[in-house]
């Protein structure tokens, strides 16, 4: 009743090609952003910053990064953990050799830098396909962890091999180093997840997004219709990586604080956002936020039940987590290979038709 | 001969030997690749699960006894029996093909047609449930598997080679279970080649590796043919898990080598079988050769690393791999 085009007149071309057609879904928008910018900052705590809402928009963004790579442009990628890590290491160079300059720059010109590490290493997907690609991006993660930790530049020498983030200021106001609130950080993390979302949102559905999806679905067919292959698949990993990269950087500095590259860039990060990204949906930037928000919630959901509620010892909760993430991706993609985003996009069309379907 | 050229050569050595270690996971993968088209990630935790399984069944450990502790607050922990090593083995293999239909019946029968890469997570996830479950099961400290295989280096090669560099070169180091790993797996191989070419089982495999609706159409059963390729893979898993198993210790670590191995299917072929075992060899060789000679001087620990940069440069000059199929795409 509420959720339709009808009575909805679009006047300008803008209008018509505008994200959200149906007006509810703007409404609702708004909405997401307003208690996300008004309520929460002002109720958030320590331990729904660090344990579930930081994580969570962190991620989102590293999920927005692959989905545009994987989801987008076809070329499945297990190196995230290392252009993360590239990310990071970048971030923590430039807060020490420039703490003059804004945070918010860095964060910038480290999802810059990745970019570039990234189409480098994407260079061999013009020859390499499919699993095969897959496993040479693997390279890039065993590489990357490898070289920072064996160069002593990259941790300015320190004994331990680890980096700390600084203490900086946005606007008066600590955003990384331990004496952050709660508040601020969720807040910044918040502002470069709307950033990415929006641009992500607009690069898919724009020429380069069309590209990309030509290459997805046959390179060899879009080469045809005169889409450059190697103009596509090295932006799409550019691009990706810049998202991936600003995830890195602020998983770093704003989430952590201290990092040390093995422990938090391994495999096993690459793993977990290509199942966010297959777990939401690939192609959807909304599945990217449903995939790492189910991921970052399912181990803390679990934790609550086993540990605090029956009283398990945290080892076997640890395990049986394992068992229950890989018997529900397996489930996943038995019931939904498309993902969370198809749920949704199903309840929108049934929405539509409500409550007078044929 | 100088003690340096005799020390590369031990080192090439060495190289081989882990190279078959590696292409003995390899051919696991190939196997099921071929078959049904799946890239098994659950290679390496496979192997890590029979290894698991085999040391709980000698022992006679209680399966889920620590989380049966847990929630009724009992104190149980083994049987108090040991099984023999062979008998062992076998109760394994067994609980390896129940576990292959089982992984049949209920994840790839409903994911038949599906595109490749949600084949590989659904094996990424399974990865993950098996791990979890060998946890639950047998517990994740630890274990020392003693099947009876020789350990530490072979004093007989190097009492006869000591002699050969001078004085500075103490004869070759070559670990005896290195040797024994290679005719194993050299058995291994030669019998399951011998199986695909010869059996009528083995022939109804390589009919379904060529083409599923062709296979069909002459009554062959995909489903019981994939149960066989499964069944197959976990028999490749338990050897690599028993060997890696007795060199290492039985522990999480062991599902890491499913990651050595992709490289060597890279440089090999998904497809072939030969080329899992060639790849196996030149990556073995090439990352102790890489550590032994560049790896000091730019801070070690390069074998982590080297083999997928090998194989990502090989690829770029030939991107189906050593002996794979040559890839033709038409539009």
């Amino acid at each position: 009743m509420f959720y339709r085009e009808a009575g909805d007149f679009k006047t300008s071309y803008e209008a018509d090609s505008q994200t959200f057609p149906i007006k509810f879904d703007r409404y609702r928008f708004w909405a997401v952003l307003a208690v996300a910018y008004l309520v929460i900052p002002f109720i958030i705590n320590d331990y729904w910053a660090n344990a579930i809402l930081v994580p969570f928009l962190i991620y989102t963004i590293a999920a927005i990064g692959l989905n545009i790579l994987t989801g987008y442009c076809g070329q499945v990628s297990l190196g995230t953990g290392g252009f993360m890590a590239v990310g990071a290491y970048a971030m923590y160079k430039l807060m020490t050799a420039f703490p003059d300059v804004s945070v918010v720059i860095h964060v910038f010109l480290a999802g810059g830098i990745t970019a570039v590490v990234g189409a480098a290493f994407g260079l061999p997907s013009l020859r390499i396909k499919g699993f095969y690609l897959a496993v040479a991006t693997l390279a890039a993660q065993f590489f990357l962890v490898w070289l920072f930790n064996k160069v002593e530049w990259f941790y300015n020498y320190s004994a331990s091999g680890q980096i700390n983030a600084p203490e900086r200021f946005v606007g008066g106001i600590a955003v990384t180093g331990p004496n952050t609130d709660a508040w601020a950080k969720y807040m910044i993390c918040l502002v470069f997840v709307t950033v990415c979302a929006i641009v992500a949102r607009n690069l898919t559905r724009g020429t380069v997004g069309r590209k990309w999806m030509a290459i997805r679905d046959m390179d060899i067919a879009a080469e045809i219709i005169g889409v450059n292959p190697l103009q596509a698949k090295l932006s799409a990993f550019a691009v990706s990586s810049f998202f991936i990269g600003i995830s890195g950087a602020l998983f770093f500095s704003v989430y952590l604080g201290a990092v040390e590259v093995g422990e938090a860039f391994g495999i096993q990060k690459s793993f977990l956002v290509l199942f966010m990204v297959i777990i939401g949906g690939l192609g959807s930037i909304f599945g990217s936020f449903a995939g790492a928000g189910f991921l970052v919630l399912l181990p803390v959901a679990l934790k609550v039940i086993g540990v605090d509620l029956l009283g398990w010892p945290t080892d076997i909760v640890a395990h049986l987590q394992l068992v229950i993430i890989g018997a529900l991706i397996m489930f996943f993609l038995i019931k939904e290979p498309h993902g969370l985003a198809q749920f949704w996009r199903i309840a929108k069309e049934k929405l539509r038709l409500w409550p007078f379907p044929y | 001969m100088s003690a340096d050229f005799l020390y590369g050569i031990e080192v090439i050595l060495n190289g081989l030997m882990a190279g078959v270690l590696y292409a003995l996971v390899a051919l696991g993968f190939v196997l099921i690749f071929k078959a049904s088209g799946i890239f098994n990630y659950a290679q390496g935790v496979m192997a890590l699960f029979a290894a698991l399984t085999l040391v709980g069944i000698m022992e006679g450990q209680v399966p889920f006894a620590h989380m049966i502790n847990a929630i009724f607050g009992t104190e149980i922990h083994h049987f108090g029996w040991h099984v023999p090593a062979l008998l062992a083995i076998f109760l394994t293999l067994c609980v390896m093909v129940a576990f292959a239909w089982a992984v049949q019946k209920f994840v790839f029968r409903h994911l038949v047609g599906q595109e490749p890469i949600i084949l590989f997570m659904a094996t990424i996830g399974l990865a993950y449930f098996l791990e979890g479950m060998g946890d639950l099961m047998w517990g994740s400290d630890i274990k020392t598997l003693k099947v009876g295989l020789p350990q530490g280096g072979s004093r007989w090669i190097e009492d006869m080679t000591s002699g050969l560099g001078g004085d500075d070169f103490y004869g070759f180091f070559i670990d005896k279970l290195d040797m024994v790993a290679t005719v194993v797996a050299a058995i291994l191989v030669m019998s399951l080649i011998a199986f695909a070419q010869y059996s009528k089982q083995g022939r109804a495999m390589r009919a379904v590796a060529d083409d599923h609706q062709a296979a069909l159409s002459v009554g062959i059963s995909l489903n019981f043919i994939w149960v066989l390729v499964w069944s197959l893979a976990g028999l490749v898993a338990l050897v690599a898990g028993v060997m890696w198993g007795a060199k290492s210790g039985v522990q999480f670590s062991l599902s890491l080598i499913a990651l050595k191995a992709l490289p060597v299917l890279m440089l090999g072929g998904f497809t072939s079988i030969p080329g899992a075992i060639v790849g196996g060899l030149i990556i073995g060789v090439g990352e102790k050769l890489f550590e032994y000679t560049i790896g000091g001087m730019i801070g070690g620990a390069t074998e982590n690393w080297f083999a997928y940069v090998l194989a990502l440069i090989f690829l770029v000059f030939r991107p189906q791999g050593l002996f794979g199929e040559k890839i033709i795409e038409r539009v």
